[in-house]
């Protein structure tokens, strides 16, 4: 069978569930897929993920509220060996991305990371993904009897739900204790629009000046637009801006139509969570900054004036 | 106590990346410990600077030049290296069964790994040797405190930024704004030829890759670059919102 973990949020199932059933459906491997739901009070997401499987199975627990990367990885792994799963498929959110190894590891599977495609050739899986900071596409083969897949949120269109659900099945499962304690959260910001769905992003680095530079500049640009707002790495550890901002390696990626970058060099770790937007616009007052390289429009010119001037010119 | 870095080589990110014989071409580039590794190793120190009598031990597996980023480790102020040395690509999984190997064999408390490293753009590394010791993780510090065999800190989730506490041994991953990593001195970079590099050869560690690579492409979009002066800001504003809206027709 073809094993699918459902992410979900704030009890709600994840766009990312509809792009795993796009990817099974099309992975050209036999067996029925099979849909399983971790978490606590998680009948609402097990119901939608009846329309995307043959069959779901429901870990309901309370020691499943907190995600953990060993219970995650436990489960999955006992359900993968008990339904003789040959594939599982596992979204590459940063949660994902930190249980599937262990799973691999358990099942002594190969693992695929963060693929952008992915398909059955002669028996082994054969998937696409970035590498080099994104710069390079590599397309890697995978061979075993078990693969352990993280598909990339957005590489696959979202599959439609089927009009019938399929049936559901509570599990018993042996979990491990939890050994790391979390003590607290910093949750994020959810009032503006959120930065991967957003067609617009207006994006500032350490040359706005000033968190009141951010604010003034790009959020002000960003309202005028409707648009989301994301921030460099910098400006986050500068407390400028929340983590959930963040935009390049170590934060989110984004593809939108337009990126408009004010007062952002360019380093390669930001650009690596920029570059395959649709249309790049750079302002900044550096005319050798790296991020005119990458960009489609752009000014030179002091972002203090430029960005006003913007936002007026927008009310027009 | 022993904690032990995990660092690897990789193409300086400043460098371009060109394709020769169907893989990224790596011969006469710049190379570099890669930056994430970089706050392990920084980490690592700071712990010890802290209180905790550790002795730290950094590890690589890769070709002859790996030993460059073991040397700039032991620069920062690592004590001693082991260097797996194979020009065999490795997939993350067999790479996670040698250091797990090595970890077992130096009797680690800690282990400090990149988030991400910046060649192939794995994060599965951490993961994997944690589950072959059977160890706890945490990926993506932000902030890191030993207290007796105590570890206290943040970490980036998928929802925000976690408070977490885990008892030793663990696996943590590294990133950037964990800490400012330190120049190495020169009478360190002197020291640092002194220091043992352990050559172990990969054969010992009897593991297999089972994925492959296949083939890459570069793919970078062409872009306009319409740069505009911006002396007279309310003239380029003006024209860059046409462009905006006529031409890319991007913006309302």
């Amino acid at each position: 069978m073809i094993l699918l973990v459902v992410p979900h949020v704030d009890g709600k199932i994840a766009k990312a569930a509809y792009e795993l059933a796009a990817a099974a459906r099309n992975i050209g491997r036999t067996g029925p897929v099979t849909a399983l739901v971790l978490g606590s009070a998680v009948a609402a997401v097990a119901a939608e993920a009846a329309r995307i499987a043959d069959q779901v199975l429901i870990a309901d627990r309370p020691e499943l509220a907190q995600f953990d990367p060993e219970l995650w990885s436990s489960a999955v792994a006992q359900i993968a060996q008990e339904g003789e799963a040959h594939t599982i498929l596992i979204a590459a959110s940063r949660d994902g991305r930190a249980y599937s190894p262990r799973v691999a590891v358990k099942l002594e599977a190969s693992l695929l990371e963060d693929v952008l495609s992915v398909r059955d050739c002669d028996g082994a899986l054969v998937a696409e993904r970035l590498s080099f900071l994104n710069r390079v596409t590599e397309t890697v083969a995978a061979r075993g009897a078990v693969v352990v897949v993280s598909v990339k949120p957005g590489a696959f269109d979202a599959a439609t739900p089927a009009s019938e659900a399929a049936e559901q099945f509570d599990v018993d499962l042996q979990l491990p204790p939890r050994r790391v304690t979390i003590t607290g959260k910093e949750k994020e910001d959810t009032s503006r629009i959120a930065l991967a769905e957003a067609d617009v992003v207006v994006a500032g680095g350490r040359g706005v000046g000033s968190p009141e530079g951010f604010t003034q500049l790009i959020l002000g640009l960003a309202d005028q637009l409707g648009a989301a707002v994301g921030a460099t790495r910098a400006v986050v550890d500068a407390g400028w801006r929340p983590y959930s901002e963040q935009v390049g390696q170590t934060g989110k990626t984004v593809q939108p139509k337009a990126y408009i970058a004010v007062g952002i060099s360019g380093a390669v770790q930001h650009v690596s969570g920029m570059g395959k937007s649709g249309c790049i616009v750079a302002i900044n007052s550096d005319p050798n900054a790296p991020i005119f390289h990458v960009a489609d429009y752009g000014i030179v010119g002091d972002v203090r004036q430029i960005v006003p001037a913007l936002i007026a010119e927008l009310r027009k | 106590m022993r904690i032990l870095v995990l660092i690897r080589q990789v193409l300086d990110a400043q460098e371009t990346v060109r394709v020769a014989n169907n893989k990224v071409d790596l011969d006469g580039r710049k190379l570099v410990m890669d930056t994430m590794d970089e706050y392990g190793v920084e980490q690592a120190l700071r712990l010890r600077e802290n209180g905790a009598d550790a002795e730290i031990v950094v590890v690589a597996v890769g070709d002859a030049r790996t030993q460059e980023a073991l040397r700039a480790a032991l620069a920062m102020g690592a004590d001693r290296a082991i260097h797996v040395e194979t020009d065999a690509a490795l997939d993350v999984i067999a790479l996670s069964s040698v250091m797990a190997q090595i970890a077992r064999a130096e009797q680690a408390d800690l282990i400090l790994c990149g988030g991400q490293q910046a060649d192939w753009d794995s994060q599965a590394l951490g993961a994997a040797t944690a589950e072959r010791l059977a160890w706890p993780q945490v990926t993506w510090t932000r902030a890191l405190a030993l207290h007796g065999a105590t570890l206290t800190g943040k970490h980036d989730a998928d929802d925000g930024v976690e408070s977490f506490n885990v008892t030793l041994p663990a696996v943590l991953s590294t990133q950037q704004g964990l800490n400012e990593p330190r120049y190495p001195t020169l009478p360190n970079i002197m020291k640092a030829k002194k220091k043992e590099i352990r050559k172990d050869m990969l054969e010992a560690y009897s593991v297999a890759s089972r994925v492959t690579l296949q083939g890459v492409a570069v793919q970078s979009k062409e872009r306009l670059k319409r740069i505009l002066d911006g002396k007279d800001a309310p003239a380029a504003a003006a024209l860059l919102v046409q462009s905006l809206r006529q031409e890319a027709r991007v913006i309302q």
